[in-house]
């Protein structure tokens, strides 16, 4: 919330400055802003919503009996699917990984999960594609996806 | 069709939203909750950002830019877009623009990718937060071997741009 107010209060100080120095280009700025708003607002209507069934299905307790500390493969799998297909905010994501290491998660697979959530977009790719092109969106995300793959693979060897 | 295949995923969406509240209405209500939640979150987070884009597109010169992260930047570019990534706050949503804008203003596709590599690994502003709760090693091996891997992947793409079709809006 203070930093939603910081940025709204430094944007507005931006902005009058630039409309002090030059009227028509602010105007046209902030044309364009309203423009690219009204592009993203669809896709990112559906993201919210999605977002809310995200959260308001993958409780901690559900997911830490997807990806306990003896799950495996299969809970590497469950977690890689998990992150790349629910939406959650990162600030919310180490929250969440914490949790559910106390519940009995185990590291590797939190890992893994935690990195796809953040990385990894399935339901996001509709808006990336129309913002970079088709190819562009899927190949990031596929090798987003391997980074987080790679990364958990990384923790239970180090760390595990 | 194409107007049908654009608003596909909305529908998707609203289709599960009902498909939830059929099978358990509790849950769908604390799931509007959790949308308005995230809704408020947007709104306080991504308005500012796209007059940000909007003012930076009319006042940044396209030579300005193209000196820091112009095909010709070197490990420069490199460390602006590390700089952007790491201070931006967010979900990857907010970095679609500023990436857009930069490609827009002749940004090399290299600095691109690993700027969208880096948003979704390294956060300032929930890095402390990762140390808590997981440690320095673990923070470290997430942010080292993330930002290798997307760096090597940023060349990559770049060395396969025209493979890609990268829109450039």
């Amino acid at each position: 919330m203070a930093n939603g107010i910081a940025l709204y209060g430094t944007v507005l100080l931006l902005t009058t400055l630039s409309f002090y120095k030059d009227r028509q280009k602010t105007r046209a700025a902030l044309a364009k802003s309203w423009k690219m708003f009204l592009n993203l607002l669809p896709d990112l209507l559906a993201i919210m919503l999605f977002v809310g069934v995200s959260l308001s299905v993958l409780t901690p307790a559900a997911i830490s009996s997807m990806i306990g500390e003896t799950s495996g493969w299969m809970g590497m799998g469950s977690a890689l699917l998990i992150g790349s297909v629910a939406l959650i905010p990162s600030f919310i994501v180490f929250p969440l990984g914490a949790t559910l290491v106390e519940n009995g998660a185990g590291l590797a697979q939190v890992a893994a999960l935690m990195a796809s959530l953040m990385a990894v977009g399935v339901v996001t790719i509709p808006l990336e594609s129309r913002l970079f092109g088709k190819r562009f969106a899927y190949a990031r995300n596929a090798s987003a996806f391997l980074m987080c793959l790679l990364f958990a693979l990384l923790v239970s060897e180090v760390l595990g | 069709m194409k107007n049908f295949k654009k608003k596909s995923f909305p529908l998707f969406v609203a289709l599960l939203f009902v498909g939830l509240f059929i099978a358990d209405p509790a849950r769908a209500m604390k799931a509007t909750l959790l949308t308005g939640n995230s809704l408020l979150n947007m709104l306080l987070l991504l308005p500012p950002i796209l007059v940000l884009v909007g003012l930076l597109d009319q006042w940044v010169r396209k030579e300005t830019l193209l000196r820091y992260m112009g095909p010709d930047a070197g490990t420069r570019g490199f460390v602006y877009a590390l700089l952007l990534a790491a201070f931006a706050a967010g979900p990857l949503y907010v970095a679609f623009p500023i990436a857009t804008l930069l490609l827009k203003k002749g940004a090399g596709l290299r600095y691109i990718v690993f700027f969208l590599g880096a948003f979704t690994t390294v956060k300032l502003p929930v890095l402390l937060y990762e140390i808590a709760s997981f440690g320095i090693a673990f923070t470290m091996l997430h942010i080292g071997f993330g930002l290798t891997f997307f760096f090597i992947i940023a060349l990559l793409f770049e060395r396969y741009q025209p493979v890609l079709r990268v829109k450039q809006s």
